[in-house]
């Protein structure tokens, strides 16, 4: 640990100076946009749209990201959050809408002249290459004197963890070896982002879970904004400062990891993002809401339309005995999983999905018992249950509002 | 770490900073791979266009001249199928073409069938002999056709047999099996194995699985395997010119003391009905390996035999070595 | 897979013994060998004396004899070997230089995936399932003194131009019967080369000309070896095109080869030429395959 310490010090110094010579060289930084929290906008994106043939994989894309924060785009396949990482870094061209870098258009410029760098998705070694000669391609192309190259690729070999692999040949190499080769290759470049396209995905699970913290001391130590391209939510929960949710084309939801877990703006998010219950409801006044005909109390002032989402995650529901003002059901199947016992219950003629350590018998009516702070209020939404269009509703048919099976196998698919 | 803040846009304005959209500026398409200005866009079309043309100019003249009532290759003299009639009564052709006929079909066969063996036998070895029986079956390959023919005679000379009709079947089969083996080795390492285990789990013997299971599999290669082989043997000139004698001649041969004695516009015809048919035969195997989405592109590929060229000589091959 | 299938070889391995290295050991044992007259056999090396030592001509070979005007006689045999290989590496250097481009712009058009990719490649394949034999007759007909090309260029006043019969009409017909064979493996090599690893040269710098250079070239050259491979050693051994566009009287080792065998009949000088010819290939071959092979075996990283 001390030896990454003092190691990054010297990079800090290192790109310090090596930032301020670049920074000289440039006319002007730009306009360096920042927020109320005062932080500077290193990238803004607004109303970035892109088709392929008839797919419209980006819609109306406009967020910005700060300098120096983990950001990670969330979202199942298909729902444009590579394309719009490719936008980034110059291998797609948008259809329409601006992308700014510091200030300047980032669009104007070719992919090769990008301060970006990117962590390709299955490594993009070159076969022909060694490990140095690898990592050194960006830097060859700078002609930088052949000692600071020596210097830098045996320093980033270092940070991650590869010392003495300079002379290995790529197909020695094992997977996890070959994608820190790929960090150590766009990082040596200095750059200001650091784009990856889900880089863990083809490790196994151990070795996902090590890089996943080696990736977020990195960022944290360097400096580096960090652009992270994932369909693993948990992964994304772990390691980002803001999450983008993504689906379709379009942003759902933008925020900390704690907000989008907590208050998922629809049916989508919420459903994406752990595992929930999904639910119809009517809110025509604050803090109160009609689920299954009863009323529930709620921390949520009334929405737009009376007619919203309700969102219950299930570690936050109890069984207890049926009662009048609680809806009651029927325990139809009971699973052991290890941390907690998983029970489906048919109340109200849907299917409510509970985690609870304490356990309750297949055929036992139980009533459901929530608080206010767990009920979550949220806009309807396309993907509203019998909306047509959320994932529910492409198992069942509409009208029912059945919860997914352990959301866990189709994140990680 | 940023106290909570919604990003919900910029259009909210919270930053106080207005940013106001720009214009896309056109950039050049960037989907291709492989870099390319687009300025050369024409000149690049243009160098195809000649290649193309260098390619198929002699053909063309060929088939025009199979038309050409003029004896000369340069002058038109008018349109005529005399040569064609004059081709099918010429009875040193049709003969040529009976022999070519029948040893390309044996050969072909009996190669075939010979490695479809072969292949399942090395198959089954273990990986040190299989490389061994690899390298084996690639030296015909690599052997230069001159060296194969003037070995197979030596061989025909010493075991006094006369060269004829088997003598030049034979040889057919000789530089025949190596390809049909390369042809379905890979289409068996492509196979999954519990398919075969599968059967044996479902009562077959180690026999009937291979017939039953192991075979249909691999059928595409041994078609390949099948039309290769008949391809190169219509095709072979050198090693027939060795193991022909004197009493067989097939119609490489044929054209071949054809064109060296004298002009003859026969030559001309044949050659033109050969080209068509090799163009029917690329065309139906295109469609079959266009409609079939194999991933390997086995199908149109063919080979020169004993030139030293291997038959697929793609990696992927040589890593089979 | 049952161990008991491999007995299947036995056939097959008792068909090579015969039928490919008997043969070939035929080849050195000719060479050594002669009848006399009542048949028997005696061991003799008159077969490479014949080679080495046999009438000497001038040696004309990368214009010693025309260029710099000196006389230095060598054996007939030398002189035709280092014919046949200066013809040969010409050649192959010839198709290299007009097959990489075309191999280069079909694997673009191809990865762009537009339709015309297949079909030219189509028409690239085609040529190689023809006769070989045909395909050079076919230029007989464009470059005789009375072909076309000259009836073409004697209405522009041009006096027939001998195409033929010469250094020029062979490696011409070398290239035109090989050029496919050069051009196929390239392509599939370049084709194969995946996108990411030219988008992560331009991310990490690179432009067009330098990706070229230090990336698609480099991963290339296992398809060059190949297409080197695949035209240098039938160039070497051709006898068919020196002998249809020689006119009979151009001699490559080839057709010296032939020669021996058919017309002198004597299999001996013929055997131990074709010893020679083996090792001269041999060696080249494995020169140009040390690269070739090493680099293949990478051929499954080109896909990650």
């Amino acid at each position: 640990m001390a030896n990454i310490e003092r190691l990054d010090q010297k990079k800090k110094n290192n790109r310090a100076r090596l930032l301020t010579k670049e920074r000289g060289r440039s006319a002007m930084i730009g306009t360096q946009l920042s927020d109320k929290t005062g932080q500077s906008h290193i990238i803004e994106l607004v109303g970035v749209n892109k088709s392929f043939g008839d797919t419209r994989v980006m819609r109306d894309i406009t967020f910005y990201i700060r300098s120096n924060e983990f950001l990670t785009l969330l979202g199942p396949s298909g729902c444009g959050k590579t394309t719009t990482l490719r936008v980034l870094g110059g291998f797609e061209q948008p259809d329409s809408g601006s992308v700014t870098f510091e200030g300047r258009d980032l669009l104007a410029i070719q992919p090769h002249e990008r301060e970006l760098n990117t962590v390709f998705q299955r490594y993009a070694l070159f076969p022909h290459l060694d490990v140095a000669e690898n990592v050194a391609f960006g830097l060859r192309i700078k002609k930088l004197p052949q000692n600071e190259i020596d210097n830098r690729v045996s320093q980033m070999l270092s940070l991650v963890k590869l010392e003495g692999y300079e002379a290995r040949s790529i197909d020695q190499l094992s997977g996890g070896q070959m994608q820190r080769v790929a960090i150590a290759r766009a990082l040596v470049n200095l750059p200001k982002v650091l784009l990856l396209d889900e880089p863990l995905g083809a490790l196994d699970l151990k070795m996902r879970k090590e890089m996943q913290i080696e990736l977020k001391q990195m960022q944290r130590e360097l400096g580096i904004t960090f652009v992270y391209v994932t369909h693993d939510q948990e992964e994304a929960l772990t390691m980002s400062d803001s999450v983008i949710v993504m689906n379709e084309g379009a942003i759902q939801q933008i925020g900390r990891p704690i907000d989008i877990y907590n208050e998922p703006r629809n049916a989508f998010v919420a459903d994406f993002i752990g595992e929930s219950n999904i639910v119809s409801g009517l809110m025509p006044e604050d803090f109160r809401v009609l689920i299954g005909g009863k009323w529930f109390p709620s921390v949520d002032r009334r929405k737009e339309d009376e007619k919203v989402d309700v969102v219950i995650r299930p570690e936050d529901i109890d069984l207890v005995e049926p009662s009048e003002d609680l809806l009651n059901g029927i325990v139809t199947t009971t699973t052991f999983k290890g941390v907690h016992y998983e029970m489906i219950v048919e109340a109200c003629d849907l299917e409510w999905l509970i985690h609870s350590t304490d356990h309750k018998a297949e055929g036992s009516e139980v009533g459901l018992s929530f608080g206010p702070d767990d009920v979550h209020i949220m806009d309807k939404s396309d993907f509203s249950p019998g909306r047509g269009r959320s994932r529910q509703d492409s198992e069942r048919s509409e009208g029912d509002v059945i919860n997914p099976e352990s959301g866990k196998e189709t994140d990680n698919e | 770490m940023p106290e909570k803040a919604s990003y919900t846009g910029i259009k909210e304005n919270e930053t106080g900073n207005g940013v106001k959209e720009r214009e896309m500026k056109s950039l050049p398409d960037k989907k291709n791979a492989l870099p390319l200005s687009r300025r050369s866009g024409a000149g690049s079309n243009l160098y195809l266009g000649i290649i193309f043309v260098f390619l198929y100019a002699p053909i063309v003249v060929l088939i025009i001249n199979s038309f050409n009532a003029a004896k000369s290759r340069a002058v038109w003299g008018g349109f005529t199928l005399e040569w064609y009639r004059k081709l099918f009564e010429n009875a040193d052709i049709i003969d040529a073409l009976r022999t070519t006929i029948i040893v390309a079909i044996l050969s072909a066969v009996i190669a075939t069938l010979a490695g479809v063996l072969s292949s399942v036998g090395i198959y089954a070895l273990p990986r040190r002999w299989r490389k061994i029986m690899m390298q084996i079956t690639n030296i015909p390959n690599i052997t230069p056709d001159l060296v194969t023919g003037i070995s197979l005679m030596l061989l025909f000379y010493f075991m006094r047999v006369q060269t004829g009709f088997v003598t030049l079947l034979l040889a057919h089969i000789a530089f025949n099996i190596p390809f049909a083996i390369l042809s379905i080795m890979p289409k068996l390492r492509q196979m999954d194995m519990s398919l075969y285990e599968a059967a044996q789990d479902l009562g077959c013997t180690p026999a009937q699985a291979v017939r039953k299971v192991m075979i249909p599999e691999i059928r595409p290669g041994i078609i390949t395997a099948f039309i290769l082989t008949l391809t190169l043997s219509i095709d072979d000139f050198v090693i027939s010119y060795f193991t022909a004698g004197n009493q067989v001649t097939t119609l490489a041969l044929t054209i071949y003391s054809m064109a060296r004695k004298s002009v003859n516009p026969q030559i001309n015809a044949l050659s033109t009905l050969m080209f068509v048919t090799v163009f029917f035969l690329l065309v139906i195997i295109n469609i079959r390996t266009s409609s079939k989405k194999k991933t390997t592109p086995n199908g149109i590929l063919p080979a020169g035999k004993g030139n030293g060229r291997r038959a697929f000589p793609w990696p992927g091959i040589k890593q089979m070595k | 897979m049952n161990k008991r299938f491999g007995r299947l070889t036995f056939p097959y391995i008792i068909w090579v013994a015969v039928f490919t290295i008997a043969p070939l050991l035929l080849v050195a044992f000719f060479a050594v060998t002669a009848y006399d007259r009542e048949g028997n056999l005696y061991f003799t090396l008159q077969g490479f004396r014949n080679i080495f030592s046999g009438a000497t001509v001038t040696l004309d070979w990368l214009g010693l004899k025309s260029i710099f005007g000196l006389d230095i006689q060598v054996p007939v045999y030398v002189s035709v070997f280092l014919k046949s290989l200066s013809i040969a590496v010409i050649a192959t250097l010839i198709s290299l230089l007009l097959g990489y481009p075309v191999a280069w712009l079909l694997a673009k058009l191809k990865i762009a995936k537009k339709r015309s990719a297949d079909f030219l490649l189509f028409l690239t394949v085609m040529p190689m399932w023809m006769n070989a034999l045909l395909r050079t007759y076919a230029w007989l007909a464009l470059l005789e003194p009375t072909g076309i090309i000259n009836t073409f260029l004697g209405n522009l006043g041009i006096g027939p131009v001998q195409f033929l019969y010469n250094d020029f009409g062979i490696g011409l017909g070398m290239v035109y019967n090989y050029l496919p064979f050069m051009i196929l493996p390239i392509y599939s090599v370049l084709v194969k080369i995946h996108p990411s690893l030219l988008e992560a040269a331009s991310d990490l710098g690179a432009d067009n000309t330098y990706t070229l250079r230090k990336v698609i070239i480099p991963l290339s050259l296992p398809g060059v070896y190949s297409g080197i491979n695949m035209v240098l050693m039938p160039a070497m051994t051709t006898f068919l095109i020196p002998d249809l566009l020689g006119g009979g009287r151009y001699m490559l080792i080839g057709n010296a080869i032939q020669r021996q065998y058919m017309i002198s009949r004597d299999y001996t000088t013929g055997s131990a030429l074709t010893i020679l010819l083996l090792i001269f290939v041999l060696i080249s071959m494995s020169v140009v395959n040390r690269n070739a092979s090493e680099m293949s075996e990478e051929g499954g990283i080109l896909n990650a």
